[in-house]
């Protein structure tokens, strides 16, 4: 395990490379507040916070009084042994769980009561642990239907073919395209009008990404990004989630085994057993926690 | 899945395919596989005599003296059978036998088997009377078996005729794809012309060629022994001098791009248009009739296809829309009806129409659209009952006339320029048409829409879909609605078309029989939907309306039920599948040839690599 000898990159790295490119976010074109100085230290409000967030199934806390945070700007890591409740995070803050106790705020207002949907137009976007891609449709369209909760044509624009709607469709396509060229080439050109399911896996997972960005979030949740990748593809979205975060702006939480994954790419981890916060910080800190080690490898693990 | 036929000389796909071992020996069979391929044709043939089938059908000639329809019922079995023993599993390591006297002989003996069905019947008829349960155990099926004699006649030769027409079935592998592609025009040809006697006779009449027909059909139906040989020689001339033409046609309209492609495809669909708007001018009260009923149901099958097939709804109560349209037609216009009459003249009463089916499309759907799967197939089914029941109840027959509906509902008055009514069924084919080519291009762009590929996404994946950001309740709630009202507009056609509307109109058996339109012709398919109710509808008959084929009526629902079986084993996507469609059910084949172009490095010109058909 490389939690052993952790030579943890300090987050700041990060936060320098954010501030060397301030315009990036506008310039981008992604609608986010300007007043935010990124990752850049405390002051920044959380963009999501949940109180005391718990989800029970039946008699199991899935999720145990959790205090999570996120900052504008900052990617989180939520790590755990199978079944800490990771998955049932994101669920939640989706809205696809029901919540037995707590808030999820989500900047400033809350997420109770909110459908899946609305979550999304909120903007909070996830990847699926295991992929879910529209799997007939065209790479293409996987990209223009997510684009839904931003866009208002409806029937009537369709039908008499207005205007308003040839621009917005023409808008749809051109934003579609510019998200899947974020992935170099491999999802443009002759793959755009491929159906989802013809692709590899390391690009269903791309394409997984890039439907997620186009629902144009301020943040992205990201299930296991890189399971089933072969370790220099996985090195290579490692790196794409950095530059999500600094080219397009989202707050990125990361659900990932891969702790090389997590040392290159966070800004701060979480550590969940059994529904409940063990450990919080960077890398460093956390790898040396012996509560992780004891939650990863029992008990005899963490005293010898 | 591109079925080729390859040449027999210079093989262009040169595998291990063009290397043929020699023909089998002949008795080298797989007896096994045989007897019960046979056995499986004997029950059939069977099952299709005491459908009662073959005696109801033999009024109808097919060659004047020799063959009527009732025969060639039960030709059909042996010949099928015969057809599939000479099949060859063909894998690759395995030799490919040539085809010969091994194929014959195994069609023979199938097909004599299957014809063997007919033979043990003959005898069971003549020693049992089982007249109490089956209805049709009867001395006219014996006497029919018999051609009039003897039952031991009967045994022997249905046993011949079995094995005859089963050596014809296996003897089609033997011949060449040339030779037997002309040979199978050729008799489905004579067949179909025979089959279709009713409208090529009112077609002939409308363009005044009745000499014509008066010479390819004898005088009491059936087509002419000289007439079956002229059009045998002309249609297999045809197949010959055009093979591969239309292929070539549509491959190379595949092929084009861009402005071409929309230039080529405005082409096809203009001139489809003018066929459509000319044709009914030529043709005679029979084939109007036949065409406005094909429209109501395109109509209805395409509305139901918005749900189903874009949005992924299975509603099972479809004609509820339907019920609505006719009879909220009909209580607008009518002066009959009982409680209200505001007699509204038909376009503004369609107004108001439209907006009572989108309300009940709303009604309906709000509860029904949060379930999903097998749960709301129920629930349709039975919101589909519902409002048939409510218009036939006692409580609210002093508003829809309970069970004696509503009569004398006024035809459809266009602007006061013509009436329309099922007096002239010319008419109503043309406002049928009208709304036809609304409801295809509300389809069409819908479709290629932010709401369709909504639908599309739902269809896929509903938890994902609203991950998303799709409110999916709103825009399966909006399918709903965009079928009622395209069934709705089917209904208020429909009342006046007939001039009365009752509950018995709207039973279930109307929801399945579009459903299946739908299915057989191609789920998400708009041409699909169509050429489904041309063949279904049209063909064999609505669920009151007649077809051409007037004599299979009876038989419908299980002509029906046979085609359907079929469809899903040999073509689940459908007669004219959408791309999506037939990409869902070939998910598999479509990967692996993906991957393969991908092997090549052919980014983007795809189509150059082609193999071009060989010439």
């Amino acid at each position: 395990m490389t939690t052993a000898n952790g030579t943890a990159r300090p987050g700041e790295d990060m936060a320098t490379d954010e501030a060397e490119h301030p315009g990036e976010n506008m310039a981008n074109g992604t609608e986010h507040p300007g007043d935010d100085t990124a990752a850049n230290g405390t002051e920044c409000r959380p963009l999501l916070e949940t109180r005391k967030l718990s989800v029970d199934f039946g008699g199991l806390h899935a999720l145990d009084g959790l205090d999570f945070v996120v900052h504008e700007g900052e990617i989180v890591s939520v790590i755990g042994p199978n079944g800490a409740g990771k998955t049932t995070l994101f669920n939640a803050i989706t809205a696809t769980v029901e919540l037995s106790a707590g808030d999820i705020l989500f900047e400033g207002a809350s997420l109770l009561g909110l459908d899946p949907n609305r979550v999304t137009t909120r903007g909070i976007a996830r990847t699926f642990q295991n992929v879910r891609l529209f799997a007939n449709m065209t790479v293409l369209e996987n990209v223009m239907v997510s684009q839904h909760c931003r866009t208002h044509q409806h029937a009537f624009g369709a039908l008499f073919y207005t205007p308003a709607f040839r621009r917005e469709e023409a808008e749809i396509r051109e934003r579609a395209e510019k998200v899947l060229s974020f992935f170099g080439s491999r999802l443009v050109g002759y793959r755009f009008d491929q159906p989802a399911f013809t692709l590899s896996y390391a690009n269903r997972r791309r394409l997984e990404i890039a439907r997620a960005m186009a629902t144009q979030p301020k943040l992205i949740l990201l299930d296991e990004p890189v399971a089933g990748m072969n370790p220099v593809e996985s090195a290579e979205l490692t790196g794409m989630i950095g530059r999500l975060r600094d080219e397009w702006g989202f707050a990125i939480v990361v659900i990932e085994h891969d702790m090389e994954v997590v040392r290159e790419v966070s800004d701060r981890v979480v550590v969940l057993d059994h529904g409940v916060k063990i450990a919080e910080g960077d890398y460093a800190d956390v790898s040396n926690d012996p509560r992780v080690i004891e939650a990863y490898l029992g008990q005899g693990a963490a005293a010898s | 899945m591109t079925a080729t036929f390859p040449p027999e000389t210079g093989a262009a796909d040169g595998s291990a395919e063009t290397l043929m071992a020699p023909s089998r020996p002949v008795l080298a069979q797989d007896w096994r596989r045989l007897v019960r391929m046979g056995a499986v044709g004997a029950v059939a043939q069977i099952f299709i005599a005491l459908s009662n089938m073959p005696v109801r059908l033999d009024e109808r000639a097919v060659v004047k003296p020799i063959l009527s329809l009732g025969y060639l019922t039960l030709l059909i079995v042996p010949f099928a059978a015969g057809n599939r023993a000479g099949h060859q599993i063909k894998r690759e390591g395995m030799p490919v036998y040539a085809a010969g006297t091994h194929e014959v002989a195994g069609g023979t003996a199938c097909g004599a088997l299957a014809g063997g069905g007919l033979s043990l019947l003959a005898v069971l008829l003549a020693n049992f009377d089982l007249r109490e349960p089956l209805v049709n155990w009867s001395p006219m099926l014996a006497e029919l078996l018999a051609f009039g004699n003897a039952t031991w006649f009967a045994v022997v030769v249905w046993l011949l005729i079995g094995a005859a027409v089963g050596a014809v079935g296996g003897a089609l592998r033997v011949l060449g794809p040339r030779t037997r592609r002309a040979v199978v025009t050729m008799a489905l040809t004579v067949a179909g012309t025979a089959v279709l006697e009713p409208l090529v006779v009112d077609l002939a009449e409308g363009m005044r060629l009745e000499a014509l027909t008066d010479w390819l059909y004898a005088r009491r139906g059936g087509v002419n022994w000289t007439g079956a040989l002229v059009l045998a020689a002309v249609s297999g001339v045809v197949a010959v001098v055009g093979r591969g033409r239309v292929r070539q046609a549509r491959e190379h309209i595949a092929t084009l791009e861009g402005a071409k492609r929309t230039r080529t495809n405005l082409g096809l669909i203009l001139l489809t248009a003018a066929v459509l708007v000319i044709l009914p001018l030529f043709a005679g009260k029979l084939t109007n009739e036949l065409l406005a009923n094909v429209g109501l149901f395109v109509l209805l099958a395409l509305g139901l296809n918005v749900v189903v097939g874009l949005a992924g709804i299975l509603d099972l109560g479809y004609v509820a829309f339907f019920a609505v349209g006719s009879y909220s037609a009909a209580v607008l216009t009518a002066a009959t009806s009982p409680r209200i009459n505001p007699e509204m003249p038909w376009l503004v009463a369609l107004i108001v129409v439209v907006i009572i089916t989108g309300l009940v499309g709303l009604f309906i759907g709000a509860p029904v659209i949060r379930m999903r799967g097998d749960y709301l197939a129920i629930v349709t089914l039975g919101f589909g009952e519902i409002i048939r029941l409510i218009f036939l109840s006692d409580w609210l027959s002093g508003w829809f006339g309970g069970s004696q509906g509503i009569t004398k509902i006024p035809g459809a008055g266009i602007f006061g320029l013509t009436s329309v009514a099922g007096t002239d069924p010319r008419r109503v084919f043309y406002l049928v048409l009208a709304f036809c080519a609304i409801a295809i291009y509300v389809s069409w762009r819908l479709e290629r829409s932010r709401l369709g590929r909504a639908w599309m996404a739902v269809r896929e994946d509903e938890t994902v879909a609203e991950a998303m950001g799709i409110n999916t309740v709103n825009v399966k709630l909006l399918a709903f609605v965009v079928g009622a009202v395209l069934g709705s507009f089917s209904g208020a056609i429909f009342s006046a078309k007939v001039g009365s509307v009752f509950p018995n109109s709207f039973l279930i058996l109307v929801s399945i029989v579009i459903l299946v339109v739908v299915i057989f012709g191609g789920m998400g398919s708009i041409v699909g939907v169509i050429a489904g109710s041309a063949v279904l509808i049209g063909v064999l008959g609505g669920p009151k309306q007649p077809g051409l084929l007037a004599e299979f009526s009876e038989f419908k629902l299980l002509i029906y039920g046979a085609l359907l079986i079929w469809m899903m084993l040999a073509r689940p996507e459908g007669l004219i599948p959408s791309v999506r469609r037939s990409r869902e059910l070939h998910q598999q084949e479509m990967a692996q040839d993906a991957w393969l172009r991908g092997e090549v490095e052919d980014d983007d010109s795809n189509g150059g690599g082609q193999a071009a058909p060989a010439t």
